[in-house]
């Protein structure tokens, strides 16, 4: 029988902590949708998504009501485009993520992701094609996300994508300047690129995938956060304990929602991903977990540790939980989707060199921060550089989503509004790191590569 | 399947008895009711087994009743609570 005291606990995380599913994602492979055609490959890929995920809405509708679990989001990602458009004789591969963003809409869901390239050790056919054609694909569509791999453990980094990919990240900033440098905030360079990340911007669909798969991701920093609120006086191991508890709870929610998704549309059930993915609303921030840890503002000394402890814990919350884990599963870190992390900033404890740091271990990297306009791509490069360094070295994702706001400097402040919040431009470090992004090659792959 | 229903709100006379009603209304069959009265704040707790009707319907009908009468009332399918804490 239940007990009482549970069913109370459940209805408090939902109606008071935020607790929810924060995304379903249905990834579609599209590599039975190449043609040396690009208008017959576009359609076939049209055709395929649709076809595909016709009922994931609705199927997402119908288990929030049915459970009482509210599903914010329902996306779709999509096998890398760059491999998909490598056949097409004709040049015009934005013609791809219009089809993307047309599927997007017919079908409902909020976001795609997938126009996406994979350079980690150099570029095949296609991929220099995707990359540069980003800025115009972003600013021209509205739903689709980008994302490309950079780096690896076993590949070591692309210096050469990484400075396309600080042009890139500028120029897509430049081209939506009047809304607010969107453009940026829906691109994302990774180093270690997870195959099954149901979370935007950075999802697509592996080429190790199946051909369609169910991936859940759940949330709820919120709920660990009220869960903290009880421990006062508790030593961190008990801390850690209690983390790991909760997040297994919610794992759980997550486990039957993926179920249920993968068994009404007949699709298999991939990964569920628990990720603690702050959101703006008040109480939902990873940033107040941290200082309801002990901490007087979230950057202050002592962040990295117990960043570490509740990133640590939340995964083997998850593992417990659930059949299988994947995704980019812990704590994620976005500076304007934090309302913690935006007053932190505010108030002068956080700063790039910190969040840098932070991103060793978290599940993530420099995620949504705002850097000054004029930054010149080959600093954005170096960035990007040194995010994914630390992604190689220590055999973890990391990514980078930087908004450069266009004819804003350091203190100032960029607002998107809505779930992608609002945050104060920050202040970058001194001297050029042209001559080094200028060198190109590759920085080869570290000791731990050589595992075999 | 089985929905858990929890009200909440200030003690009045009837509450116990409109829920089951709304619940009768979409053949939803009560299996167990605990109840308190902490001062005067109420909270009950209900276990029912639902028919063919639509839990949708029952869970809007059930919101709209909490609404007029002023009580906090919340219902989700039974699995989620099993789901989460039972191993």
């Amino acid at each position: 029988m239940l007990e009482t005291r549970d069913i109370l606990e459940t209805i408090n995380m939902i109606e008071n902590e935020n607790l929810d599913v924060r995304t379903i994602t249905m990834g579609i492979s599209l590599l039975d949708c190449m043609d040396s055609d690009i208008d017959k490959a576009c359609q076939k890929v049209y055709d395929k998504i649709c076809y595909s995920a016709k009922d994931l809405v609705k199927t997402g509708e119908d288990i929030e009501n049915e459970y009482g679990i509210p599903i914010i989001n329902k996306r779709i990602s999509v096998t890398p485009i760059a491999m998909v458009a490598a056949p097409c004789k004709d040049k015009g591969i934005v013609k791809f993520a219009k089809a993307l963003d047309k599927a997007a809409n017919t079908i409902g869901v909020n976001f795609i992701g997938g126009y996406s390239a994979l350079v980690q050790k150099g570029f095949a056919s296609g991929d220099l094609e995707l990359m540069h054609s980003i800025p115009e694909a972003l600013a021209t569509t509205e739903k689709v996300c980008s994302s490309v791999n950079i780096g690896s453990t076993k590949a070591g980094i692309n210096m050469d994508a990484v400075k396309i990919m600080g042009q890139m990240l500028k120029q897509s900033a430049e081209l939506t300047k009047d809304k607010d440098c969107i453009g940026a905030a829906k691109l994302v360079v990774f180093c270690n690129a997870p195959e099954d990340n149901p979370f935007m911007a950075g999802a697509f669909h592996g080429v190790g995938e199946a051909d369609k798969v169910i991936n859940v991701g759940v949330s709820g920093p919120g709920v660990v956060r009220a869960a903290l609120t009880k421990c006062d006086g508790y030593s961190i191991s008990k801390v850690a304990d209690v983390v790991k508890k909760t997040a297994f709870k919610i794992t759980r929610m997550g486990q039957l929602v993926a179920q249920q998704a993968s068994k009404r549309l007949n699709v298999p059930f991939g990964i569920v991903d628990l990720s603690l993915a702050p959101t703006p609303a008040v109480g939902d921030s990873v940033a107040y977990i941290l200082e309801e840890m002990g901490l007087e503002g979230c950057g202050c000394h002592g962040t990295t540790a117990a960043l570490a402890l509740l990133n640590d814990a939340v995964k083997k919350g998850g593992v417990m939980a659930s059949s299988r884990v994947g995704g980019l599963s812990g704590a994620f870190i976005p500076v304007s989707e934090d309302a913690g992390m935006i007053a932190a900033a505010n108030n002068n404890y956080l700063d790039i060199t910190k969040l840098e740091c932070m991103t060793a271990v978290c599940s993530v990297g420099l995620d949504m921060i705002v850097i000054p306009g004029e930054t010149e791509a080959d600093v954005i490069s170096a960035i990007i550089a040194d995010e994914a360094a630390i992604g190689m070295v220590n055999s973890k994702t990391t990514a980078v989503r930087l908004i450069p706001a266009v004819g804003k400097k350091a203190g100032e402040e960029l607002n998107f509004g809505g779930l992608l919040g609002k945050g104060p431009v920050m202040q970058l470090r001194k001297g050029s790191p042209a001559e080094f992004i200028n060198r190109g090659g590759q920085i080869p792959a570290p000791l731990q590569a050589l595992k075999n | 399947m089985k929905a858990v229903i929890t009200v909440v709100g200030k003690d009045t006379v009837g509450i116990l008895a409109k829920v089951s009603a709304v619940c009768a209304d979409y053949e939803a069959n009560v299996i167990e009711v605990t109840q308190s009265v902490l001062q005067d704040l109420f909270a009950m707790i209900m276990l029912v087994e639902l028919g063919k009707k639509n839990f949708k319907e029952l869970s809007e009908q059930l919101n709209k009743l909490g609404e007029e009468n002023n009580l906090k009332i919340h219902s989700m399918h039974e699995d989620i609570f099993n789901s989460m804490h039972k191993i």
